[in-house]
């Protein structure tokens, strides 16, 4: 879509280089991922400082998002999958932070490019593996046989249930990056029709409803923002509760 | 056909699959509200397993918009 008169959605994912360093080079979308684990970071230490018994507003937010975390790793993976806490913490906050980083106009959504959250998704695919094998050795293999399954059609259900394991990678990043992707993209596509409205002449007459529709667009994009960071983070410690306990 | 205009109908095509995403999303909460109107008391329990089921079944729908969108912006 070259027409410049027509609405470009696609140039706002575009990375370009801010540092060069040799082959790689710092990008806006390091830059923005810096800024995401630097005011994670920043606020989570700055706010507990104090480690008051009764929190103030901004120790409470630290807690509420801690306990929330916990309690959505505690139900799903148990008391044995508390150790992994952190990571799903982390995880949980930088797709959070960085999804909500995109809302904000003329910054860069770190998540709207499938390198990045497949990376997520690996990371999370990996640990899963290697710690699932490395507690239950080969009776890790036990969660692709499910109980009660009769022997004959065993070999096909472990063949499916070996396909859809090796998906989760995929569908976790591709689910992540495409609601972003998609939400931004029609943000921008939705926008272009306010500013091209007006210039239709008595049109311009109709330029709220592009607009009242776009804030309602808006207002979704912000749930969606926080709503995959969840369903990121939930499906992380289920994959999680998996590895400690294979066999359904 | 040009490639242009079979861009255009594949990605009209595509959006097909969002029909079958609809239909699951709306199974997923009509069930849940009809749940939870029966048992109020244990329908937050069961609030996270909403959304759960929620975000996975819109997650295919968002697939297909997504082979739309790379017809229309990638290809």
């Amino acid at each position: 879509m070259a027409d410049p008169t027509k609405v470009d959605p696609i140039h706002q994912f575009a990375l370009s280089d801010i540092v060069l360093l040799g082959e790689f080079s710092f990008t806006n979308s390091s830059l923005f991922m810096v800024l995401t684990t630097g005011l994670i970071g920043a606020y989570l230490i700055l706010s507990t400082q104090k480690r008051a018994m009764v929190p103030n507003r901004v120790q409470l937010v630290s807690e509420m998002l801690y306990e929330f975390v916990a309690n959505m790793v505690s139900d799903s993976a148990g008391k044995a999958g508390m150790k992994f806490f952190p990571f799903v913490f982390s995880l949980f906050m930088f797709v959070l932070v960085a999804n909500l980083f995109g809302m904000i106009p003329f910054f860069f959504t770190v998540t709207s490019h499938i390198i990045v959250t497949f990376a997520l998704a690996m990371l999370v695919f990996v640990v899963v593996v290697v710690y699932g094998f490395w507690k239950n050795g080969f009776g890790f293999l036990r969660l692709f046989v499910p109980s009660g399954v009769p022997g004959y059609i065993l070999p096909l259900v472990a063949v499916i249930e070996v396909i859809s394991f090796l998906s989760r990678p995929i569908s976790l990043s591709v689910r992540l990056f495409a609601n972003i992707l998609a939400g931004h993209i029609t943000l921008k596509v939705f926008a272009g029709f306010i500013v091209s409205m007006g210039g239709l002449g008595w049109f311009a007459l109709l330029t709220p409803l592009p607009l009242i529709l776009t804030i309602g667009i808006t207002a979704l994009e912000f749930l969606v923002a926080v709503l995959q960071a969840y369903v990121f983070a939930l499906l992380t410690s289920m994959y999680i509760n998996d590895a400690i306990h294979p066999g359904h | 056909m040009e490639a242009e205009a079979a861009k255009y109908i594949g990605a009209g095509l595509a959006c097909f699959g969002m029909a079958g995403a609809a239909i699951g999303v709306a199974n997923i909460f009509s069930n849940f509200l009809s749940g939870a109107l029966r048992n109020p008391a244990a329908a937050a329990g069961q609030f996270s397993n909403l959304i759960f089921g929620f975000a996975v079944t819109e997650a295919l729908g968002i697939f297909s918009f997504l082979v739309a969108l790379l017809l229309l912006f990638v290809v």
